[in-house]
């Protein structure tokens, strides 16, 4: 018998991300990256996280910069629109907060090592990262000789993270989840991991689900915890929903290029709100109407009738 | 300083002096639109962040109507887009896509060879094509930089890469401190011997002074020369002796399709001054 997970963001954070975790997020590149639920972890204080992920923009570059971090497993972390991350340049750099390790892949590679932990396997197979520096520095990429012809092949150790946090566009108060657009590497992501977190735009009737099961990328059985946060994305866009607010982007940067400056952005954007409501009656009315969706687009109906 | 400095805290290198600055176009616009000439119509293209996005946005604009546009965030787009870009995964991008899979269903596309050509930026590149995004040094300081992104994978693999980087001395390097995306390594035969997949390299260096491709060598030589750019100046730009080809040619400046194209895709000149 299924049960409710719907939860609150506070709550499910508490629960089910102690410090120490290794947790998975920014799974959908550039789009749906869970900015609430990663400050969120900075308010409680959270420490010694392992970031994984391909990238999250700007949100990594936050956790860091608010001490919450020790080890980053990534293909890129920076400001996607503005160059390099600040808080991550200082902390690799100086160790300042603290030191933060880096253990660096390709969006391939990511990928690769998410899907065998998805797969149950302990490595997949590649020819990417051959020639590249990467190697060296990464112990969970490793030549091996294929035993079905005379190749040489890169091993990419499975991934399990302990938790992935996913934004969705709605779910049902179980945990299944659809999602639309650009999906990246969540799909893996939500498998590979010990349990997953799904953040809502929409909490929505399981009929509404079952009427679109193609669309259903993530099943309960899969999810620890449904929390239903609207603008939870926020800067990043979600499909349907809101588009990507540059502008946040670009002051960051300018805000995050000085320590003093970043402390005072912390306070400001993250330590200072209770959470999401608070945080996007910040960000004012009239710039989450320059976001909303300007021509919605629907599917056309796709019939499941028998 | 140009806008995207002032604002977004982006280094544009600056022309070399005695450069002529045209009044129809800047020599960002036509890097963009070099790199658009580098997709054949009908082509696999793995498409990457920033210039490269718009390159290809300016191909399906122009010549190249039917090219197909891969991104590692799993969109695959036959349609050209209307809109600007700022990132890929702009909902602009995905409206009208062919297809949302994911980022393991395209590698898998370019793993399988299927991909004719596929762009990368970097922080610096070198006299063989490598790339570094890793590691950087800038007046003795070392700097840590972002990282590969989809930027290895497609260097790796895709049949033809394009590496679009600003022509600048501490950019363009004897050798890079960290290969993150692998060119020809030291030279011909390098590939092979780091079982990189046959039939793989870097085709073009694409910079706001020219166009470089690669000998039978694996070395990098000017090919092209930008209008208004003197081979010395390239030459000055550039952190090691570049040979230049006996028939250098000059690029054509763009057409009024093509200059359209890129002022469709970035209006506000945020990635082109």
């Amino acid at each position: 018998m299924s049960h409710s997970k719907l939860t609150t963001m506070q709550e499910a954070m508490a629960r089910h991300v102690p410090s120490g975790s290794m947790i998975a997020l920014g799974t959908q590149l550039a789009q749906m990256i869970p900015f609430a639920a990663g400050h969120e972890l900075i308010r409680q204080g959270k420490r010694d996280l392992t970031l994984v992920g391909p990238a999250s923009d700007i949100l990594f570059d936050q956790m860091i910069g608010a001490g919450c971090v020790s080890r980053v497993m990534a293909s890129w972390i920076g400001n996607l629109t503005a160059g390099v991350g600040h808080c991550y340049r200082r902390a690799v750099e100086r160790q300042i907060p603290e030191r933060v390790d880096t253990v660096d892949y390709t969006n391939f590679t990511m990928a690769l090592a998410l899907h065998a932990a998805a797969m149950g396997v302990p490595f997949m197979p590649t020819y990417t990262t051959f020639g590249s520096d990467l190697g060296a520095r990464n112990g969970n990429l490793r030549e091996f000789p294929s035993p079905v012809n005379e190749d040489k092949l890169i091993a990419v150790r499975a991934l399990r993270p302990d938790v992935a946090i996913i934004h969705v566009q709605r779910a049902d108060v179980f945990g299944n989840a659809h999602l639309w657009g650009s999906l990246g590497v969540a799909v893996d992501a939500a498998r590979a991991a010990r349990s997953a977190i799904v953040i809502a735009e929409e909490i929505v009737a399981p009929e509404v689900i079952a009427s679109d099961p193609n669309r259903t990328l993530i099943p309960e059985f899969l999810v620890a915890a449904v929390v239903h946060e609207p603008f939870g994305a926020h800067p990043s866009p979600v499909q349907g929903y809101y588009g990507r607010d540059h502008a946040y982007f670009t002051q960051y940067h300018e805000q995050s290029r000085e320590l003093d400056d970043f402390e005072q952005w912390l306070q400001r954007w993250v330590l200072r709100l209770a959470g999401r409501p608070e945080y996007m009656k910040q960000v004012g009315d009239c710039r989450v109407a320059e976001l909303a969706v300007r021509e919605h687009a629907y599917s056309a109906p796709a019939d499941f009738g028998y | 300083m140009g806008r995207a400095e002032r604002e977004y805290g982006i280094t544009v290198s600056p022309l070399p002096a005695g450069t002529a600055a045209s009044k129809e176009y800047s020599l960002t616009e036509l890097m963009v639109i070099a790199g658009a000439r580098e997709i054949a119509d009908g082509e696999m293209v793995f498409v990457g962040m920033r210039l490269p996005m718009l390159a290809y946005a300016v191909a399906k604009r122009t010549h190249a109507p039917n090219a197909i546009g891969l991104y590692d965030n799993g969109i695959i787009r036959m349609a050209g887009g209307a809109e600007p870009l700022r990132t890929v995964g702009d909902p602009s991008n995905v409206g009208g896509a062919t297809q949302c899979g994911q980022t393991i269903d395209v590698m898998g596309y370019l793993q399988q060879g299927r991909v004719q050509v596929g762009f990368l930026g970097g922080a610096e590149v070198d006299r063989f094509g490598n790339v570094n995004t890793l590691w950087g040094s800038r007046g003795g300081e070392t700097q840590r930089l972002p990282g590969s992104g989809g930027g290895c994978d497609i260097a790796c693999l895709a049949q033809r890469s394009v590496v679009m980087i600003p022509h600048q001395r501490d950019r363009f390097r004897e050798r890079v401190g960290h290969i993150t995306s692998p060119g020809y390594g030291s030279g011909n035969g390098w590939r092979a011997a780091h079982r990189l997949p046959a039939r793989t390299g870097p085709s073009a260096i694409i910079s706001n002074l020219g166009i470089m491709r690669f000998g039978s060598d694996g070395e990098a030589f000017l090919a092209s020369i930008h209008p208004g750019v003197q081979v010395e100046q390239v030459l000055a730009a550039t952190g090691w002796t570049l040979r230049v080809a006996d028939a250098l040619l000059d690029t054509s400046g763009p057409s009024a399709t093509e200059l359209e194209a890129v002022r469709a895709v970035d209006p506000d000149h945020f990635w082109t001054r």
